[in-house]
């Protein structure tokens, strides 16, 4: 009537592979960071349990492990549904480009095991013949990888405790033994205290190699994912919790590089920063690929700033995006058109790419992680993000905090020039000081705007806080917005006070009244001085034809007086000779 | 007996485990006490038949599969508790 074949070896017990022999083997997952933390993938040839809530992610996780395993690895994957039908995971993983379909035929096996809701139970039964079929399939199409999605929902037919363990025991022997890398999700809560011990998963976690868990929650109504592996025998892992976003082309986990990954690419380039005298405060600009910060009070100009960059970048011929958060990108182009800052041309030529942020929503994390894969596809060099501190914004400031040293991180290694804007809190001080999210301490250049309010005006001032590696002024310069453009000037300084705007105007054209003022005096004092010269000289001339006068004068008195002396003794001669008188008398003296 | 209604059964059983053994005691007696002569059952190993199994999307042991007549139904376990059985073979009122 009926006959039994013997296979019962096909669930036997036999002593796990030793651990030693694959210790290093890795199996990628394709998730980006994830390999990063576990320092190569999952566990090859080992058994991972993907614990999270509901709507955590485990089942792209999955799912991109298999993906990447049959694209990249050349190690094709079966997949067992529990939860959800295959076709619809399909639909809904089409989004991410992992070509499933065109995998299915080959590479990726889908196994629709939904457990059917009328199924009618009548006393105890087991997942061997899953196994056995499973098994059949792997060998059929050299399967390395299995994910078996959603246990629990199995697992919740079984009648207690003790036949759970038995079944996740039999399933983790059937994996250690074919060798393959194996993907357990479940539901979990997330409350591990609770858990670890009425939870048959608490008995899985130290049963496996390796635990990834997956968390999913609001902080603030903003939706906050990440993942953190519980354990990973055999090898070293990040035990942190990471951020992960699910992204366009899958679930990718933000992490910190580590030391020896972050190799920015140095550049002694200089990139202007779109205003001349900017330039020149700067030592010829920004480095390339450096991050500048400026900050400042609502209404200092902040975007102007970075639209000029963004303006200057077009032109030197950068692809550049432009990530605006706090209003429409239409409305910055516009905003920016009013002085002088014209991107509408770039933007029609798809050098320049608006992006307003504010369709995002979302962590922090998601910020990151949309600014980077839009960045990545419009192949930007220089990127503007105004303003960065709407992060703090979403979510906790901790977590923006890491975000926005990520972003920096990333930036450098990609050799992409940034300038971010923060606001900075009306509140705070008004000396430059919190900057939100510590950027500023990452920053390569920040530079500070702020409003000197004097004489009933504001006026906008800038200044350069720092910026490394280069030689940069110290003044602070008034910014000067019009239609014609941006410019900087420089300001008054005046009994220790700066002036600026009409003061300044006021004080120059003072100068300027003053200079004329000093000019015609001296102009005239000129005339005078040569007036009384030539006079002068008129004088010295007369008195010189005096002086000849008198000379002659003179002269003609001293012969005169000669010839009169002559006369006199001539006549006095005559007189004796008249008289008789001796001769003896020489005839002149 | 007429072979009016007859039914068709196939049970998947995993070798020789325990709860697959009971589980063929269990529908032979059933099918004895309550469809003397109108029953026809189909063993299948599931380790020699994987593939089948996985086609029928089988995937516990033991699961018995009611065939004929439609409407097919599917009852896992070693058939030990007869009620449920009987109910899902419409052996037996819902009362």
């Amino acid at each position: 009537m009926y006959f039994f074949r013997r296979r019962v070896d096909s669930i036997d017990m036999r002593p796990a592979p030793s651990p030693v022999a694959n210790l290093q083997a890795k199996a990628q997952t394709g998730i980006a960071g994830f390999d990063e933390i576990t320092d190569g993938g999952l566990p090859h040839g080992r058994t991972t349990l993907l614990l999270g809530g509901p709507g955590s992610g485990k089942t792209i996780f999955g799912l991109q492990f298999l993906a990447h395993g049959a694209q990249r690895c050349k190690e094709p994957g079966i997949f067992v549904a529990f939860e959800e039908t295959s076709d619809r995971i399909v639909a809904n993983a089409a989004s991410f480009g992992w070509k499933l379909d065109e995998l299915r035929r080959s590479k990726l096996h889908f196994i629709d095991a939904q457990p059917s809701p009328d199924l009618v139970q009548s006393g105890t039964f087991d997942l061997s013949g899953m196994l056995a079929a499973l098994e059949a399939k792997a060998n059929q199409m050299g399967a390395r990888r299995i994910v078996f999605d959603a246990l629990d929902i199995v697992l919740a037919l079984l009648p207690d405790a003790a036949a759970k363990r038995r079944e996740i025991y039999r399933l983790h022997e059937w994996l250690l033994n074919r060798d393959l890398t194996g993907v357990i999700t479940a539901k979990w809560g997330g409350d591990e205290a609770s858990s670890f011990s009425t939870q048959p998963f608490g008995f899985m976690q130290f049963m496996v190699d390796c635990a990834v868990i997956l968390t999913h929650t609001m902080v603030h109504g903003v939706s906050h994912r990440n993942l953190r592996v519980q354990k990973y025998r055999g090898s070293s892992f990040d035990e942190n919790e990471s951020p992960i976003v699910i992204g366009r082309t899958g679930l990718e986990i933000a992490t910190a590089p580590a030391l020896d990954r972050l190799h920015a690419k140095v550049s002694n380039e200089r990139v202007s920063s779109g205003i001349q005298r900017l330039d020149t405060m700067l030592g010829g600009g920004f480095y390339r690929g450096a991050s500048v910060l400026i900050t400042g009070f609502p209404g200092t100009a902040k975007t102007t700033l970075s639209g000029a960059f963004a303006e200057a970048a077009c032109e030197r011929g950068e692809r550049t995006l432009f990530v605006s958060f706090d209003s429409d990108s239409n409305e910055v182009v516009r905003d920016l058109a009013s002085v002088g800052i014209r991107l509408q041309r770039f933007i029609k030529t798809g050098q320049l790419l608006m992006a307003s942020a504010r369709t995002i929503s979302g962590s922090s994390e998601t910020y990151l992680v949309r600014i980077k894969s839009i960045a990545k596809e419009h192949g930007a060099r220089c990127l503007v993000i105004d303003p960065v501190s709407t992060w703090s914004r979403s979510g906790n400031d901790h977590s923006a905090h890491g975000v926005g040293e990520r972003l920096i991180d990333w930036a450098k290694a990609e050799g992409i020039t940034m300038v971010c804007t923060s606001l900075l809190d009306e509140m705070a001080s008004q000396e430059a000081g919190g900057s939100s999210q510590q950027i500023s301490s990452l920053a390569d250049t920040w530079i500070h705007l702020s409003y000197l309010v004097q004489a009933g005006e504001r006026n906008r001032g800038l200044s350069i806080i720092k910026s490394r590696g280069t030689a940069h002024s110290n003044q602070e310069r008034e910014l000067i917005l019009s239609d014609a453009g941006v410019t900087l000037t420089d300001t008054y300084t005046a009994g220790g006070e700066v002036l600026m705007g009409t003061m300044r105007w006021e004080k120059e054209s003072a100068e300027r009244v003053a200079h004329e003022v000093t000019e015609v005096a001296a102009k005239l004092k000129r005339v005078r001085l040569d007036a009384e010269e030539a006079e002068l000289g008129v004088r010295v001339k007369s008195l010189q034809v005096e002086l000849h006068a008198k000379q002659v004068e003179n002269a003609l008195l001293a012969r005169t007086t000669a010839t009169r002396l002559g006369e006199v003794s001539r006549g006095r001669t005559r007189l004796r000779e008249l008289r008789g008188a001796d001769a003896t008398i020489p005839e002149t003296k | 007996m007429s072979r009016r209604g007859l039914l068709k059964f196939r049970l998947f059983v995993a070798g020789e485990a325990l709860n697959s053994t009971q589980a063929v005691t269990n529908l032979t007696a059933i099918c004895r006490d309550y469809l003397p002569d109108r029953h026809e059952i189909e063993i299948v190993d599931v380790f020699r038949e994987p593939l089948r199994a996985l086609a029928e999307g089988i995937l516990m042991t033991p699961t018995l599969v009611k065939l004929a007549p439609s409407p097919t139904r599917k009852i896992v376990g070693t058939l030990s508790h007869i009620e449920p059985v009987l109910l899902a073979l419409g052996l037996k009122g819902a009362a």
